[in-house]
């Protein structure tokens, strides 16, 4: 019976296999994030023309979209990515850490330490912004209610807590107590934490809830524009968080599979005038100062800070803050 | 004889026309009434809800989210992850059933309860635990299979397997209840006659659990291929390649494409009427062999 | 009666099989959980499953899901019986969507419930101005677990009805029973074992059930957290074992739980058939 079991499962990996290999071209699997599905629908075809157009052949770039987190540790765990493009560079990080799939100096190997883009942190009101909502101190108001996509579940919601501490921390010259106090009025006018971005968006435009979705500027702009610019405004504080969202190379499979150079050729042309161009287009704020000036009208200039600049970089932020039994844990048990 | 016992096409009407065996009127409307409002709330609703949201956009909007590329290849994996895992479990479920319910040994309860057990694996750990056997980085095989360039997780294989172990109790939980029920008499004097065990079961046991075994095998098939949670861990999620119909849906969603995500849903949701088409046909068949073989009863003076 | 006497054949083939298949699909895949979980000290072990957050969502997964499951258990027989016994229009066409929730996958059922019981939403409007939010709160989780434990009730009850004899309980009330006396000391015995397997059942899948919850519940800290979602969190911020300590947990429970239920099965079970 098992014998019989296995050569089941061989005849369907082997079937896999011809699917896969049947084509004689090469393919690049870029496993990301979730909301950079649209990004990247545009980004492929272009880079496939551009490599075509150079005489190098045919390529095809294959996608995989999920939740940050768990799409890095699909990629620990055997997913063949050639490269990744994720929302946060612990996602990136941890696949240095477990078996060393990515070059630990991967941050060195593209410019902007190896981030094409980045986004802003913003809120999303109803149209005519009805409450009045200008500021982070709004969110804390009482008889606010604003939509937050689960911190523990999702980098999204983790950037919006962190953009909310950050903010509190400079207003209060650094005092943490006072921030977290008032990270924890914040969170205590959050009804519903859904499980990622998308998800609390769905709450939030179809579902009436919360008087503010906040959330990256690219996606804000996003559901704007898709759902109904006559109902939502886009709101951006005067000071908030800048999220890059960093990609590598997964070294480990591409020598193992040959497609080093076309890994690379494919994570430069993110940083390229062409891609930085379809990168502003979907409003992901480029880091080419000639685009970013060509589409300025699209990004208002805000005050900003990041994780590396302002908190302490990532491995800080992730033991004082999410870790279990950590402040996000105790704001959200004081409830 | 056993078939005339399995044909249920009328019992309806058999009980509802003999005194001894009727409720009062009110009380069969105030059931009728009960469990239809139930069905209505739980679960007509959802259902409408799917399907008006899956034509908000018109009926080409609907057609053109099923003819899309990605589409079709997530109903072609679907149907091939159904298709094998719903021949390996039929055959486990009669010989888990066969032994649970024809024989007395020790343990029994254990394994009954073991055969549940994929029910309450919450289906994030279903998809996990393969992940930890067949991972790359930490599975137990995982060095022997990439010594040998094999995927299993991330590939068709570990979707297979996944949902392999999700339907794993339907098709056994379906038997076990109907054949301890049915006792084991009929088996017996099968026996006694001289029938030996393959002619036994094709010819007394199969008949008499063929109703049940037909549930359980739609019930294995629907879930089978509705199974979101733990083939989502074991898929990777590559467009066109490893996305299951439940998978393409969640993709769709969360493109805000809400429309082409709801119609992909309701072919799942169809599946409900395809079966309602097989059950009609194979109640149409019973009837008719019921009607000859009652025929043929009649006739030889022994009536069952 | 012990195995000895049983003239039936085929039980060391069907056995055999039944052991080796379980073990390749199912005991050893999970006993990959116990042994990862096993990379923790008993103290370390002991302080994540113990955790007050995660014994909140113990309380929410395990609670909701027995009640889910009674009310499943009363209104499914309700279901059966309508279907095997009346004939009413459109039958056949409500005993096939009872497997919807099998087909439908658990995200669409997820957002679709949420989309009729938020506050925008066909049954929410109603309910909200009288003051009863469903989505978003415990009784969304509720509303979303009775939808996906429904048809284990109907479809293991419903095969036992369509098989009991007619003449049985002509019996009963050629003997004088008035039909619910007939229905409470023929029929229900009857119905028994089937009623705790399709009890046992739903409240097992209502337990590990993710997808359909986490769009409806709110997912609130110590109000509308699932056991499966602090296992995903764990898992979200790379901590495998933790996660695998956690499902241990919930794995060890519904086992004994399961087992119980069926201990109860047999023993039902057993009394029909003597009392037959």
């Amino acid at each position: 019976m098992s014998i019989s079991f296995y050569f089941r499962v061989l005849v369907a990996v082997l079937a896999s296999f011809a699917l896969s290999v049947g084509a004689q071209e090469v393919t690049l699997l870029n496993v990301s994030y979730d909301v950079s599905r649209e990004l990247y629908k545009d980004i492929n075809p272009a880079f496939a023309a551009e490599w075509q157009a150079a005489k190098k052949g045919v390529i095809t770039v294959n996608q995989s979209h999920g939740g940050s987190s768990k799409q890095a540790l699909s990629v620990a765990a055997g997913l063949e990515a050639d490269v990744v493009t994720m929302n946060q560079s612990p996602d990136i990080d941890i696949l240095v850490e477990r078996g060393g799939l990515v070059a630990a100096d991967w941050k060195q190997r593209f410019p902007y330490e190896a981030a094409p883009y980045t986004s802003v942190t913003v809120f999303l009101v109803r149209k005519g912004n009805p409450k009045g909502i200008k500021d982070w101190a709004d969110l804390a108001r009482p008889g606010i209610s604003v939509i937050v996509p689960n911190p523990k579940t999702s980098g999204n919601g983790r950037y919006t807590y962190l953009a909310a501490w950050g903010q509190a921390l400079q207003k209060n010259g650094n005092d943490a107590a006072r921030a977290k106090q008032f990270v924890a009025a914040l969170f205590k006018n959050v009804p519903v934490l859904d499980g990622g971005g998308r998800g609390a968006t769905t709450t939030f435009t179809q579902r009436g809830m919360g008087d503010a979705l906040v959330t990256f500027e690219n996606e804000a702009v996003l559901i704007a524009k898709e759902i109904g610019e006559d109902q939502f405004d886009v709101v951006y504080p005067p000071v908030t968080i800048e999220a890059a969202a960093p990609v590598a190379e997964v070294e480990n499979v591409t020598k193992r599979r040959g497609t080093h150079a076309a890994a690379v050729a494919y994570l430069n042309f993110l940083f390229s005038g062409a891609g930085q161009d379809i990168i502003a287009r979907h409003y992901f704020r480029p880091r080419d100062p000639a685009v970013l000036k060509k589409y300025a009208a699209r990004f208002p200039a805000v005050r900003t800070f990041t994780v590396e600049n302002a908190l302490g970089g990532w491995a800080n932020v992730q033991k004082t803050h999410f870790a279990d039994g950590a402040i996000y844990d105790q704001i959200t048990e004081q409830r | 004889m056993s078939i005339v016992k399995s044909a249920h096409a009328h019992r309806g009407n058999r009980f509802e026309s003999n005194a001894a065996t009727r409720e009062a009127p009110w009380v069969k409307a105030l059931i009728i009434t009960l469990s239809l409002t139930f069905f209505a709330l739980f679960l007509l609703m959802p259902l409408a809800a799917v399907f008006s949201e899956a034509l908000r956009k018109g009926w080409d909007a609907y057609w053109a989210a099923l003819k899309e590329p990605d589409a079709l290849s997530s109903i072609k994996l679907t149907l091939i992850t159904a298709g094998i895992a719903l021949p390996l479990n039929l055959v486990f479920g009669v010989a888990a059933a066969w032994c649970v319910a024809k024989f007395e040994f020790r343990g029994k309860q254990l394994l009954t309860t073991l055969i549940d057990l994929p029910f309450s694996v919450s289906p994030v750990i279903a998809g996990l635990v393969f992940v930890l056997v067949f991972g790359t980085n930490q599975g137990w095989f995982g060095p022997l299979l990439q010594a040998y360039d094999l995927k299993i997780v991330f590939a068709v294989p570990g979707i297979v397997l996944a949902t392999v172990f999700v339907t794993f109790p339907f098709i056994a939980r379906e038997l076990i209840p109907l054949m301890q029920a049915q006792g084991r008499e009929e088996e017996e004097a099968a026996v006694v006659l001289g029938a030996n065990g393959w002619q036994t079961f094709w010819r007394v046991t199969l008949p008499n659990i063929k109703w049940g075994l037909l549930y359980g095998v739609i019930l294995c098939n629907a879930r089978a291929m509705g199974e979101f949670g733990a083939v989502s861990v074991v898929s990777g999620h590559i467009r066109g390649m490893t996305n299951t119909m439940p998978l393409h849906v969640e993709i769709l969603y969360n493109e805000y494409n809400f429309a082409a995500a709801f119609a992909v849903a309701s072919l799942l949701a169809l599946l409900a009427l395809v079966t309602l088409a097989i059950k009609s046909w194979v109640e149409w068949k019973a009837e008719q062999t019921v009607t000859l073989e009652a025929e043929n009863e009649f006739q030889n003076g022994t009536p069952s | 009666m012990s195995r000895q006497h049983n003239v039936l054949p085929g039980f060391n083939l069907a056995l055999g099989y039944t052991l080796v298949y379980l073990s390749l699909m199912v005991l050893i895949p999970l006993a990959a959980v116990f042994i990862k979980a096993s990379n923790l000290s008993f103290g370390e072990f002991w302080n994540v499953v113990s955790a007050p957050r995660v014994v909140a969502s113990y309380k929410v997964s395990f609670g909701l899901s027995l009640v889910a499951a009674a009310i499943n258990s009363v209104f499914g027989v309700l279901l059966a019986w309508a279907l095997v016994r009346y004939s009413f229009p459109g039958r056949k066409l409500v005993d096939a969507l009872v497997d919807l929730p099998f087909a439908l996958p658990t995200a669409v059922a997820g957002i679709a419930l949420t989309a009729i019981y938020a506050k925008n939403g066909w049954v929410g409007q109603i309910l909200e101005p009288v003051g009863f939010q469903v989505a978003y709160t415990p009784w969304g989780i509720l509303v979303a677990l009775i939808f996906i434990g429904l048809p284990f009730v109907v479809r293991t009850v419903q095969p036992i009805l369509e098989d009991l004899e007619m003449e049985t309980e002509e019996a009963a009330a050629s003997l004088g029973a008035n039909r619910g006396q007939t229905i409470r000391r023929v029929v229900l015995p009857a119905l028994l074992p089937a009623l705790l397997t399709g009890f046992a059942l739903a409240f097992a899948r209502a337990v590990g059930e993710y997808g359909s919850v986490i769009f409806i519940a709110g997912n609130m800290p110590f109000v509308s957290e699932i056991t499966p979602l602090m296992i995903i969190t764990k898992l979200e911020q790379y901590d495998y074992v933790g996660a695998t300590a956690v499902a241990a947990v919930m794995l060890v429970l519904s086992f004994i739980l399961l087992l119980v239920i069926n201990f109860l099965q047999a023993w039902s079970s057993g009394r029909v058939r003597k009392g037959r």
